[in-house]
């Protein structure tokens, strides 16, 4: 076939004024996952289709994988090292085209044995990184998730050529999913990607996923571009926006609300690529047609959204630019190398990720939503910044965390926006 | 340690399940559990089981909650369940599971019924904070040392 890469494919949608959609979909049953992908390419949008995998197969516990499949267990994803490779091969023939890329999606620190599954059945583009894919995912060593994710884009960069352009996006536009303060999402998405291009990647994104505020989140976006285009002018790259990746609304006109919300967001931001949710988000693991209905509705959302406005000169002047320059600039400070550099900033507290358990995260920022809906920060811990402006004396309650976590979720599912 | 009029609270030992990744619902238990008075030890996401055994073994509980919400809690609990029951020290532990423990959101009696009979004391639906209270509130407490 053809070529055409993961990021040319979106820079096309893009040059053309479309936003690109795509699912986070994945089925453990090889029919199913077919099924997925072909109805995710015929859908009435312009999409890019998604693999996600299995837990058993991000956390490397390929034995539970193998299990899982001869027991008939449903698994929450495709076990892409399980399956055999002309399982897969029969998954992807005749959909992966030049017209219809896909990405594998999957949460693994250590994600080797991921890379190679997926360069072995044709595939080059993926996502995650050493501090998205492991400080928010369980208790792999900041230094090992480094080392391994040097190893994979070492990897997958080693194919570039003969019309290969292999992809990473960074997760860390979407820390914990909610309540992290939007310049360390922007920060560590960027710093992530510098990460990529480090390690060999030609073509990167970067993602950040809706939060609280959509004027903060407006910032957001515009912060992390201007970030990308002063650091990464050097590769392609684009932004990627994720639907809210918080605790969803349950009523089917909340969700999809919050939905269109994120594609008029997109729109408005700039973004080139959005990671949709589906109505059943609360419920359950969205079925094939959740998936479909959410990618119309989000891609006719984008097209009545009106055209993006040029960049405003207030967009350099924003507290998230401000506060994820100082943050970006900080790190890269440290240590030519960006992965000892990220290694030596979460040891210090100068990255930290508020309410990460992890044992390599200082775990002394803390978050809140402010009454006029922006994440700001109850205590800044370690971080290069200005002392929070509050009192951090308050101490949180479950209350007031459950309370902070669906805030988002009761605003639409009351008919109204955050 | 906690300490209430000299009796020590139970100490409630709190896991998420080994290829679990969610951490929101293991923070918001561990705030309500330090909120009803007990001393809580947060393993956060992804614990191995020989983690949870380890922990268990070391700082020997009296309460150990497994939350789970990525759809694998009915297989990954199973399997950490029979290796906690397995040690004799820990038989008299009060162990319990919940969260959204399959893949398609639906209750499955029998899956519940085989997490009971492999050593949970309970099992919780999504959200039954009102159960999970009074199940902790019947906890033998003991006099403080």
């Amino acid at each position: 076939m053809t070529r055409v890469s993961f990021g040319d494919f979106v820079a096309g949608a893009r040059a053309n004024g479309t936003l690109v959609v795509q699912p986070r979909m994945g089925f453990g049953d090889p029919r199913r996952m077919r099924e997925g992908l072909a109805r995710t390419r015929a859908a009435d949008a312009v999409t890019v289709g998604t693999l996600t995998l299995d837990s058993y197969t991000r956390v490397r516990d390929l034995v539970a994988a193998r299990q899982a499949l001869d027991d008939g267990v449903p698994l929450n994803g495709y076990p892409i090292c399980t399956h055999p490779l002309e399982t897969s091969r029969a998954v992807l023939n005749g959909i992966h085209t030049a017209s219809f890329p896909v990405q594998v999606r999957h949460g693994s620190a250590r994600p080797e044995h991921i890379v190679a599954a997926l360069l072995a059945l044709g595939l080059e583009a993926t996502e995650g990184g050493p501090v998205s894919y492991c400080l928010p995912y369980g208790r792999t060593p900041l230094q090992e998730a480094v080392a391994s994710w040097r190893r994979s884009c070492e990897m997958l960069a080693r194919h570039t050529g003969d019309g290969r352009v292999p992809h990473v996006e960074s997760f860390g536009g979407c820390m914990l999913g909610q309540l992290c303060p939007p310049a360390v999402l922007v920060a560590v998405a960027v710093l992530e990607g510098l990460f990529f291009t480090q390690h060999g990647l030609r073509s990167v994104s970067l993602s950040y996923a809706q939060q609280t505020s959509p004027e903060q989140d407006l910032e957001a976006v515009a912060a992390l571009r201007l970030l990308a285009g002063e650091l990464l002018g050097h590769v392609d790259w684009h932004v990627v926006l994720y639907t809210y990746m918080g605790v969803y609304p349950l009523s089917r006109g909340g969700a999809l609300a919050l939905l269109e919300a994120a594609a008029r967001l997109a729109v408005a931001s700039g973004a080139s690529r959005l990671i949709v949710k589906t109505a059943a988000e609360a419920h359950r693991i969205p079925t094939i047609a959740d998936n479909v209905e959410a990618l119309e509705t989000a891609a006719r959302a984008a097209a009545e959204a009106p055209a993006p406005p040029r960049p405003r000169p207030a967009d350099a002047d924003s507290e998230v630019y401000a506060e994820a320059r100082t943050l970006v600039h900080t790190v890269l400070g440290l240590h030519d190398d960006v992965g000892t550099a990220l290694l030596t900033a979460f040891r210090r507290g100068l990255l930290d990720i508020p309410y990460c358990l992890h044992p390599d995260n200082a775990g002394r920022a803390r978050s809140f939503i402010d009454r006029d809906g922006r994440l700001r920060w109850a205590d800044t811990g370690a971080l290069p910044l200005p002392r929070a402006a509050v009192s951090a004396a308050r101490k949180v309650t479950s209350a007031d965390l459950l309370a902070a976590l669906s805030h988002v979720q009761r605003a639409y599912d009351h008919g109204g926006t955050p | 340690m906690n300490s209430t009029h000299g009796i020590h609270l139970p100490s409630v030992l709190i896991t998420g399940t080994s290829s679990d990744a969610h951490t929101w619902n293991l923070i918001f238990l561990q705030l309500l559990l330090e909120e009803w008075g007990h001393d809580v030890i947060n393993l956060g996401p992804c614990a191995p089981d020989e983690l949870v055994l380890r922990s268990a073994l070391e700082q020997r509980p009296d309460l150990l909650v497994v939350s789970s919400v990525n759809g694998h809690g009915h297989q990954d609990g199973l399997r950490l369940v029979r290796t906690l029951r397995g040690r004799p020290q820990l038989a008299a532990t009060t162990m319990v599971i919940g969260g959204k423990l399959g893949t398609d959101g639906l209750r499955d009696l029998g899956q519940l019924r085989r997490l009971l009979d492999a050593g949970y004391d309970r099992v919780f639906d999504d959200g039954d904070v009102a159960s999970f209270h009074a199940l902790v509130s019947r906890l033998p407490v003991r006099a403080a040392s």
